[in-house]
């Protein structure tokens, strides 16, 4: 029989906290950038010219019919060939923002479309501008139709950021694979890993809620 | 008879197709300044999609529209402009969800007329006070009922200083009950004056505001008369077939 | 020797490729049998089952996929289970499939009307035949677009295997990056192969989505 020991892993703690918090970090800024780029991506995937419609179905279908691991080796290995040689860090947070950017335009789109064509036309009628139109009718009820979506995405997302540690991106998986080669607890390493990683995502969906319930509620009937 | 300044909304010889359907033809209609419409007819024979075409809902595929000396270009050009004269109030109300009461009336004037908060609001305040509904300024549409939702509708374009109100079967989607408060509302309006087009089967508003009434058929004008010689004399037989539908009813 | 990305070397991505179908086919069937059992304990009258259920799901749901590969990888051993490298990776695969096909299979199962089953149970059928017979055949029917929708997640899951050294698609990219000194070529290669596998299912997920709605 086996002999656990979790003993060395816990003693690595402070790498494992380090390794935590650039979780949080690289997913909250890449959800921040992903949100608004994806934004962008779904305007041009509704807007009224053809070309741009076809390549942001283009980008979005290309984005999400491929893994992020094969994502994340093309950006960090092959950009350099053209020129733009970025750091592990830099690799990760750009991967993560172009893949997650993708997933959040189609979701916001069928947001945006189970919106009633009414409520725009009553902001045109209004005298108000398409993007003003968009902005500020549109948008809050869009978001709120599919928020929860949001938020699933987000937090497999937030579970994404354990590839980078392929490219030596300094986060929480990367940190457990140091505590691993020092230690050969592999199994105790990686449990305790998957339990963090456990409470990160019940944190996130605990947090993403809160900002849900402030920003997207309004009594509905 | 009408001096060019006191018209308010002229319609030349306007067509439009949805598709191969032609929805509105030839139609000419001048409406002047402080002047009550009624526009009515069978389902489906254009009267939406005639008062869509003045605020530039719908693009029309010939002739000129022109509100307030201003005309409505190709493609909706000048549409934002000719919207700001014009308010509309929806058979749906389609007041935004996610704002109070306070703030559908206060979003466009503060986007469009750049006004500061305190003048939206006091602005916003004194036309649901008109329309007596400023006690739930605070709450959200979906806390007020069909009726009251439609009122706050109607304040939310008045705060926009409308030249035209237009009004799209603005009681067809309320309980009977509430039907009332809303028409008691529009002969307020009327009363002061503005210049309107409504669209309804409500014959007693009619009766009671308008200055002319117009029948429509198969997107064309059929009549266009006084409340009392069109409910009395109708000349048109599809008038008569029409009237007699729906005063039966 | 520096060799040039050419035939040969596409060559030696595509037989890779042929791990990543085999192993994204092997995980669906195996996590699709253990999903229906997830599912079920997850919509059963026994609040024990759809308690433990309610957690398996949140396990999956709530740990990235890699641990989870990890962990099957260095906990098989432990339970003096021996397997190949493979085989554990299928293994994982499969327990991640199950806990996510065992989410929206469901949600298909509560989407069918309460009547149909109790509609059922007036005919005097037992819990077997009412699952069989009556709520599966509809939930299978409300779950395909989002069932489709999975495998292509599967496909790239199968990916994660290169980081435990298994020579499926992307680990074949990585070795031809290693001796072609051209990533860039490569990567793209490797990802439109990817795309090639996965965008069928994608249109085929859309479509049936589509007829879905459509018959509302
Ligand atoms: N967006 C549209 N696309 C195609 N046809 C339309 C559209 N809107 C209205 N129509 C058609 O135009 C005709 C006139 O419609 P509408 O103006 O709504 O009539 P009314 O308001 O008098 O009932 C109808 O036959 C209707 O089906
Ligand atoms: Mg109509």
């Amino acid at each position: 029989m086996y002999d656990f020991d979790f003993a060395p892993v816990f003693q690595a703690w402070r790498l494992l906290a380090a390794g935590a918090w650039a979780t949080v970090y690289i997913s909250a800024i890449s959800m921040a950038l992903g949100l608004v780029f994806g934004i962008v991506l779904t305007a041009m995937r509704m807007a009224p010219v053809a070309a741009l419609r076809s390549i942001a179905i283009g980008y979005i279908e290309l984005i999400r019919n491929t893994p992020f691991l094969v994502q994340v080796f093309f950006i960090y290995f092959g950009m350099p060939e053209l020129g733009l040689r970025l750091n592990a860090m830099e690799a990760a947070i750009l991967t993560m923002t172009l893949n997650c950017s993708a997933y959040i335009a189609e979701i916001v789109r069928s947001g945006v479309e189970s919106i009633r064509k009414g409520q725009i036309e009553a902001g045109r009628a209004l005298g108000m501008s398409t993007p003003d139109v968009y902005r500020f009718i549109v948008f809050r009820p869009a978001i709120r139709a599919v928020y929860p979506s949001l938020c699933s995405q987000f937090i497999l997302m937030m579970l994404n950021t354990s590839l980078v540690a392929s490219i030596s991106a300094q986060e929480l998986t990367y940190a457990a694979q140091m505590i691993d080669n020092q230690t050969f607890r592999s199994f105790e390493v990686y449990f305790v890993l998957g339990a963090i990683y456990l409470i990160l995502s019940q944190l996130f969906s605990l947090g993403l809620g809160l900002i849900g319930r402030t920003y997207f509620s309004y009594p509905t009937k | 008879m009408t001096t060019q300044n006191n018209t308010t909304i002229r319609m030349s010889a306007v067509n439009k197709w949805f598709g191969k359907m032609h929805v509105l033809r030839d139609i000419d209609l001048t409406v002047n300044k402080g002047e009550h419409l009624v526009l009515c007819g069978p389902s489906g024979s254009g009267k939406s999609t005639l008062i869509r075409c003045i605020n530039a809902l719908e693009e029309i595929q010939g002739g000129t529209i022109e509100v307030n000396g201003n005309q409505l270009g190709k493609k909706g050009a000048n549409a934002d402009h000719i919207r700001r004269d014009v308010g509309m109030v929806f058979q749906q109300f389609n007041l935004f969800p996610h704002l109070t009461v306070l703030q559908n009336c206060m979003l466009a004037p503060r986007r469009i007329h750049r006004i500061s908060e305190a003048e939206a609001r006091d602005k916003a305040m004194h036309f649901l006070e008109q329309v007596h509904i400023a006690e739930h300024g605070h709450k959200y549409p979906a806390q007020l009922s069909g009726g009251q939702q439609q009122r706050v509708a109607i304040a939310r374009a008045l705060c926009m200083g409308p030249q035209v109100m237009l009004f799209d079967e603005p009681t067809s989607a309320l309980d009977p009950e509430m039907v009332k408060e809303v028409l008691d509302t529009m002969i307020g309006l009327a009363d002061q004056g503005i210049t309107m087009i409504c669209v309804t089967h409500e014959m007693g508003f009619a009766r009671a505001v308008a200055h002319r009434v117009i029948f429509m058929d198969r997107g064309e004008i059929i009549e266009t008369a006084p409340p009392t010689e069109f409910f009395g004399t109708p000349r048109h037989d599809r008038t008569r077939a029409f009237l007699s539908q729906i005063l039966n009813h | 020797m520096i060799r040039t990305f050419g035939f040969p070397e596409i060559l030696f991505v595509l037989e890779g490729a042929k791990w990543t179908i085999l192993m994204s086919l092997a995980a669906f069937v195996v996590g699709g049998l253990l999903g229906l059992l997830v599912a079920l304990a997850r919509t059963s009258g026994i609040r024990p089952l759809r308690i433990f259920a309610a957690g398996y799901i949140q396990i999956f749901q709530g740990t990235p996929l890699l641990i989870q590969l990890f962990l099957v990888y260095f906990g098989l051993p432990l339970l003096g289970v021996k397997v190949e490298l493979w085989l554990a990776v299928i293994a994982g695969l499969s327990l991640h499939a199950s806990g996510f096909l065992g989410e929206i299979w469901r949600g298909s199962i509560q989407a069918v009307p309460d009547g149909q089953s109790e509609a059922g149970r007036a005919l005097g059928l037992g819990y077997a035949s009412r699952m069989r017979d009556i709520v599966l055949p509809q939930a299978f029917r409300i779950s395909l677009p989002a069932t489709v929708g999975f495998m292509v997640n599967l496909t790239k899951g199968t990916a994660l295997a290169a980081l435990l050294g298994l020579t499926e698609l992307t680990r074949s990219g990585q070795l031809m990056s290693n001796i072609t000194f051209e990533p860039l070529k490569v990567y793209a290669t490797v990802g439109l192969v990817y795309f090639a596998i996965c965008l069928p299912l994608t249109l085929c997920s859309a479509q049936l989505e589509r007829r879905l709605n459509a018959q509302g």
